[in-house]
């Protein structure tokens, strides 16, 4: 099992004074959690796509760039690569150049995101949605397949033998699809051969087991073996000492987050109640001690069969010393705890 | 309820399949019909809602069906074939959802509640509004037999007092326990950002809040408040 941190960028508050981190510092705050995780072992850290004011990481190429040189072992991901908004061929060459100077720990996770926010942001059609993400994962895994790349489609101009550099070493890069849970999303993974990775921010994480059957089902439908189906899990989660503080302390930056995010979109702000049953073996929110998260992921695992776990942490405006200590403890204490259980996994994803 | 019932649901999603899941527990013939190609449609049935066989169209599915629910996204609603919902009983599962959907003109600052804009489509057949305001995760979880005290509550709202009672049985059978939100216009308190819209309540406190509806749109400021 591989663990790991995603991210979309926070505030960080400077828990003497409270006043918040701007947006650039934010950005600087991320190049520091990544390479603590790198420094106590974890596997991967992934920057996700958001374009607001509290969730500031838009250019996740860029920062993982920057973390590629400070950086020796750990895995870098988008996570997720908004594709339907974004232009393949640039997205391919970003993520390359990322795997070139991370000597090959660059991966994409493309998405077709859970916020619209990008859709008016680059100009794009939202009632375009499905075909624009077809034809653009078309593209992206053809771009990954072929050197020159020729393409036909509806979205953007073709490509006639195109040089698209550089080329990763491997001969091509890691790309994963990401989906909150639509059925359609896993059978296309499977369909495709691609690994799956799974955002699951609510409900009973162990019933994805049903997604999971299903993308290895479309995966063998279309000739792809179990041994070549790759499943990864990102939730929510937050690791500190001590089990029930943590919950507490961790609570308002949770609320705080999805208070402002159900305004937006329409939904009740959480309780105190949903998020003390979230929190307890077999919910979505994986916040507590070393010992319960590890024994948390090794039971999911039970059922869904992932080989990397990992947590976005940095809710609400978490002061930055509490994100790092939580990312300490889950290379220091959690994984030690899942690797004597399963096993280590080795670092290499197929494409 | 006299027994079993064939059920049909337009859109094999997230939400289509858990209410497929609950239907087929339930003991009812589930049908479901979506755009993709019938072999895959298959494969996702065997694997997320055993028990619930294909159906070729939408069209097929109202036919055939006791009951039909539609489980599409928003956006996708507007062509559909609603000529062949004359006559029939069909559930408005939707949702529309500005931060998902994109800003759909046609909806765009109207006073109207979305179900009577897509009733418009075809007032002659017998539109309810229901199941919309739950998450398909809060339906796999907490369908509970009636005799349970913890029962969720669903709302069901329609102008056709007979189909409602249908629907609202239809409800109980699959274990919640069904609410009267009055007419398809009165539907418009159960849209996202009302206050019952993602809420876990029981059937009591659903009608107390349905009585006195407070916007969501102003939620507790601090998580203490919210307690
Ligand atoms: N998610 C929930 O918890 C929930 C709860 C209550 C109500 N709702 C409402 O129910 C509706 C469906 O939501 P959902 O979450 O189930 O969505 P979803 O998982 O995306 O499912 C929608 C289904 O509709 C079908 N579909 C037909 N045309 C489509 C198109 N052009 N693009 C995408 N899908 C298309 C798809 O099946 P094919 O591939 O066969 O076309 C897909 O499986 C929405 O209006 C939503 O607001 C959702």
């Amino acid at each position: 099992m591989q663990l790991g941190v995603y991210s979309f960028g926070s505030l960080a508050r400077d828990p003497d004074s409270g006043r918040v981190a701007t947006s650039a510092q934010a950005t600087r705050n991320l190049l520091e959690a990544v390479k603590l995780a790198d420094d106590v072992g974890l596997e991967y850290f992934g920057i996700g796509e958001h374009h607001t004011r509290e969730m500031p990481a838009s250019a996740a190429a860029t920062i993982l760039a920057g973390a590629a040189t400070i950086t020796r072992r750990i895995r870098l991901g988008s996570s997720v690569t908004v594709l339907s908004t974004e232009d393949p061929v640039r997205v391919f060459q970003q993520f390359a150049t990322v795997d070139s100077l991370s000597n090959g720990r660059a991966e994409i996770t493309a998405g077709r995101g859970s916020s619209i926010e990008s859709f008016p942001l680059f100009g794009y059609n939202l009632q375009d949605y499905e075909r624009l993400y077809e034809e653009k994962l078309d593209l992206l895994l053809t771009i990954n397949r072929e050197d020159p790349v020729t393409w036909m489609g509806t979205v953007r101009a073709g490509l006639d033998e195109a040089v698209i550099v550089p080329r990763p070493d491997s001969g091509h890069l890691a790309i994963w699809l990401g989906t909150g849970g639509n059925p359609q999303s896993s059978m296309r993974a499977g369909r495709l051969g691609l690994p799956v990775a799974y955002g699951i921010i609510g409900g009973i994480p162990a019933r994805f087991a049903a997604l999971t059957d299903l993308y290895r089902r479309s995966a063998n439908a279309s000739g792809f073996s179990n041994e070549h189906t790759r499943v990864s899990v990102g939730t929510p989660g937050f690791v500190g000492d001590d089990g029930p503080a943590t919950r507490d302390a961790w609570w308002q930056e949770w609320f705080d987050t999805m208070a402002s995010l159900g305004q937006i979109r329409g939904f009740p702000p959480p309780s105190r109640n949903s998020f003390d049953r979230d929190t307890s073996p077999g919910g979505a929110l994986f916040v507590g001690s070393p010992e319960e998260i590890a024994d948390r992921i090794i039971e999911l695992h039970s059922h869904l069969g992932h080989m990397r776990h990992f947590l976005q942490m940095d809710f609400g405006t978490l002061p930055q010393r509490d994100f790092l200590r939580s990312i300490e403890l889950l290379g220091t204490e959690v994984k030690p705890l899942v690797e004597a259980e399963l096993g280590a996994e080795p670092a290499v994803v197929p494409a | 309820m006299s027994g079993t019932l064939t059920i049909g649901i337009f859109g094999p999603g997230k939400v289509g399949t858990a209410i497929a899941r609950l239907a087929v527990a339930a003991g009812h013939r589930v049908e479901i019909a979506g755009s993709q190609r019938q072999e895959s449609l298959q494969l996702l049935l065997d694997v997320l809602a055993p028990g619930a066989a294909q159906s070729r169209s939408v069209g097929t599915l109202a036919a055939r069906s006791d009951l039909t629910i539609l489980a599409v996204p928003f956006g996708r609603s507007v062509d559909l074939p609603y000529t062949s919902f004359s006559g029939r009983i069909i559930i408005d599962a939707l949702n529309y959802w500005p931060a998902i959907d994109g800003v759909i003109a046609e909806l765009d600052g109207i006073p109207q509640g979305t179900s009577e804009v897509i009733a418009a489509r075809n007032p002659a057949a017998r539109w309810v509004k229901s199941l919309n305001h739950l998450g398909y995760h809060d339906m796999d979880e907490h369908a509970r037999p009636s005799s349970d005290p913890t029962r969720r509550a669903i709302a069901v709202a329609s102008d056709d007092s007979d189909a409602k009672r249908f629907v609202s049985k239809f409800i109980d059978s699959v274990g919640f326990d069904p609410v009267d939100a009055g007419s398809l216009a009165d539907g418009i308190h159960l849209q996202t950002g009302t206050a019952v819209f993602g809420r876990e309540l029981s059937k009591a406190e659903f009608e107390r809040m349905l009585v006195r509806p407070v916007s969501a749109a102003e939620p507790a400021r601090r998580a203490d408040a919210a307690a």
